[in-house]
């Protein structure tokens, strides 16, 4: 996708997962398939934060534990660093799995309840080869780095606040020296003043330490403020992928613009001030896709090619990709200069999306998309 | 604004555990007008969830005390019998919780939930109970409701399991409705579908809103008016505009300020309040906020009372207003933590213990300091 020589830190390449729904007495029959993945591709660029967005049940869980090769890919490719984890098993992936980890959502949770902080990150440290009093050590200056006293290292996870939990997950993440870091929903468990502080943490550690991160959110005010580049999914594919602030100045996909304005604004005026879209419906069932776009049953500009044709991903300009027959937010020569990149999916169609004037097809000014407004008197 | 119907007096809660008395609300007082949508906003444990559920007797056990007043048109509710609390449940004032998961009973469908709450507190033939569940389930937006009412609360999604929730609170048109983080566990789409029902239902009805909610987006995109709680106390109320744009309380401003903003660039970092919100076990003397502020002076030792100091409305924090106003950064439109300008001019002797921003970068292991730690640790072995 970039231009310069060097390999990305991770490539995806046409993904994807299913779960099979099983039915029958004696003999369990695969009867239909969830589209949890439906052939997504991306890449990482080392030192990069991916934003991943989407609504519950889009996939994007599931994404991520694929890239981390959590779950074995139904079909696609997955390269990292170059070398094709697709199907390596256990002990091939050990050497990766060191440098791939994993922050959780829930801090309750993820942490064993019955093991000292010292125990908890002990253990990756040790598979890292630290050894003796070096343990005792470093771990202190993990609890050190993520903004913890070094004397809690004996401590319970009960005896931590939410917050502090997160960070002790940050840490143990930390202790493996990872180059990839897979962060679900890391702050959406947590109070507003303790989310800015773990953002600010997360954003610290990446400076210091060149982590790139994959950060996968449904909040996307948070992934906007974290995030260079960002992928919306929807029912197991990706919609739209752009630079972060692109996306939200100049959504193209009618999904995207869906759900920005479905965000309430933290500042009455301009909250009153603009118009919502509020899309109806909820997503459809991951058993049964939708055929042609998966958003056609709730999108206010879907047509009859929406229905029966699968949008390609095109590539506008600035490395801007959405997959929409209809988009927003771009002019005729945009879509005359645009492509259709090798991330489409494999089902799409070829043919490149139509322009639709501003002001037609249900077209409504998102935040902070300057271009729609329109022309008055 | 008419008339309160919830009026709300010196309320104080406190509960005995086995590690002490935990004062979680401390003299809460609020009042609530027909039609009007109040919300209390906070972090956890700032008391707003236990002084929603005392006005509804949900917390009431035997290590639990309740001073001050509460009253609901004449009843005071703090002191009412589990009798007379059952009437007004549901029928007066009715809550929404906020985890639509748990708060449904998974073996029951969903319609005869529904129908339990109509009959508590209706006579009503069996066909015109089916009609009324019927009836409030489309209102809420749940589609097909007549076939969906024989649904299990496991074949709906979260966000129609909330619908349920508001159709149960909603099934004997209460005036005051509790909503304790209505949309917290819902996707964005559902929630904006799930507030715009909220909205037409209080237009509709005159239903009044008490919003528990710690989303300042929510808050700024439905309430007339904001309580902001911190340990257990009201350290400020005022209507939207006046919490959004003048502030005055330096816990307000740590709040807005350390929101991500979806209309906001990826920028510097977040300012973020430093530290933990105290313990109510044990609440410090004086003002609550006063360990995490940037502002502290002597008199903070002292609890401020919340009292209207100028803006126009109350606040808890001893300042001027002239004060807070030139402490408060407001640039570029945007409140963020003053701890920006804390380095500036402090009048009148005024503390400034911070020297580095909230939170300030670890240091990286490896540097200057780190190594000083490491060596202090070996000898501390």
């Amino acid at each position: 996708m970039s231009a310069n020589g060097d390999t990305p830190l991770l490539e995806v390449e046409h993904v994807k997962q299913y779960f099979p729904v099983k039915s029958g007495v004696l003999i369990d029959r695969t009867v239909a398939n969830v589209h949890a993945v439906d052939d997504v591709t991306f890449s990482l660029r080392e030192g990069e934060t991916l934003g991943l967005v989407g609504e519950s049940g889009c996939g994007k869980t599931t994404l991520s534990r694929t890239v981390l090769r959590l779950l074995d890919p139904t079909a696609g490719r997955i390269r990292f660093r170059g070398a094709d984890i697709t199907r390596a098993g256990r002990r091939a992936m050990r050497p990766y799995r060191r440098e791939m980890q994993m922050v959780f959502q829930d801090p309750f949770a993820s942490l064993n309840p019955r093991k000292r902080v010292a125990q908890i990150l002990g253990a990756p440290l040790r598979q890292r080869g630290v050894r003796g009093a070096d343990v005792d050590r470093e771990a202190r200056d993990l609890l050190d780095r993520v903004g913890l006293m070094r004397e809690h290292i004996n401590r319970y996870p009960h005896e931590f606040s939410g917050g502090q939990r997160q960070r002790i997950g940050i840490a143990r993440a930390l202790a493996m020296s990872p180059k990839l870091v897979v962060l679900d929903e890391p702050v959406s468990a947590l109070d507003v003043s303790i989310q800015a502080q773990i953002i600010n943490l997360l954003e610290e550690l990446q400076d210091g330490l060149g982590l790139t991160y994959l950060f996968v959110a449904h909040d996307l005010s948070v992934v906007r403020h974290v995030s260079d580049r960002i992928a919306v999914m929807y029912l197991g594919r990706i919609m739209e992928l752009s630079p972060a602030g692109e996306l939200y100045d100049k959504p193209i996909h009618p999904y995207t613009q869906a759900l920005l304005s479905a965000i309430p604004i933290p500042d009455p005026r301009e909250n009153r001030a603009r118009r919502r879209i509020v899309v109806a419906g909820e997503p459809p069932n991951p058993i049964q896709p939708p055929p042609g776009c998966v958003f056609h049953t709730r999108c206010p500009r879907a047509t009859e090619v929406c229905r029966t044709v699968v949008p390609p991903l095109t590539e506008y300009a600035g490395g801007h990709l959405a997959a929409c027959h209809h988009p927003l937010n771009v002019t005729r020569e945009e879509i005359a200069a645009a492509t259709i990149s090798d991330a489409s999916p494999e089902t799409a169609g070829q043919v490149k999306p139509d322009f639709v004037p501003a002001g037609e097809g249900g077209d409504e000014r998102a935040p902070g998309s300057g271009g729609a407004a329109a022309v008055e008197a | 604004m008419s008339e309160p119907i919830l009026e709300i007096d010196h309320l104080q809660v406190e509960f005995r555990t086995d590690e002490g008395v935990v004062h979680a609300v401390d003299d809460v007082s609020l009042t609530l007008a027909a039609g009007e949508v109040l919300a209390i906003v906070g972090e956890s444990g700032s008391g707003k969830t236990v002084t929603a559920m005392s006005l509804l007797g949900l917390n009431r056990s035997p290590n639990a005390t309740f001073r001050g007043s509460a009253r609901y048109r004449g009843t005071q509710l703090l002191t009412a019998s589990e009798d007379e609390l059952r009437a007004i449940r549901g029928a007066e004032m009715a809550m929404i919780f906020q985890d639509p998961m748990t708060s449904l009973n998974p073996v029951q469908r969903i319609g005869d939930q529904i129908a339990e709450q109509i009959l508590a507190h209706e006579k009503l033939t069996k066909a015109e109970v089916r009609d009324r569940v019927v009836e409030l389930m489309d209102r809420v937006g749940i589609p097909r409701a007549a076939e969906r009412a024989r649904a299990y609360p496991h074949e709906f999604s979260g966000g129609m399991r909330q619908r349920v929730m508001i159709a149960l609170a909603l099934s004997c048109s209460p005036s005051v409705l509790i909503a304790d983080e209505p949309t917290t566990a819902l996707d964005v789409t559902i929630q904006a579908q799930i507030l715009e029902r909220l909205k037409e239902l209080k237009d509709e009805t005159g239903t009044a809103i008490i919003l528990v909610t710690h989303d300042l987006g929510v808050v700024a995109d439905i309430a007339d008016r904001i309580a902001v709680m911190y340990g257990g106390r009201i350290v400020e109320e005022g209507t939207v505009d006046e919490i959004f744009y003048d502030p005055q309380h330096p816990y307000t401003w740590g709040l807005l300020g350390s929101i991500t903003r979806v209309d906001r660039d990826r920028g510097e970092r977040l300012p973020s309040i430093a530290g933990l919100p105290p313990s109510l076990l044990a609440p410090p003397e004086g003002c609550h906020f006063r360990a995490r502020c940037p502002h502290e002076f002597e008199r903070c030792g002292q609890g401020p009372p919340l009292e209207d100091r100028g803006a126009g409305h109350p606040d808890r924090c001893w300042l001027t207003v002239e004060q807070k106003r030139a402490r408060r950064v407001v640039d570029d439109g945007e409140i963020g933590l003053a701890a920006k300008v804390a380095v500036e001019a402090s009048p009148e002797g005024l503390v400034d213990r911070r020297e580095t921003p909230p939170g300030a970068p670890s240091r990286v292991a490896g540097d200057a300091g780190a190594a000083e730690d490491a060596r202090v640790a070996e000898e501390d072995r």
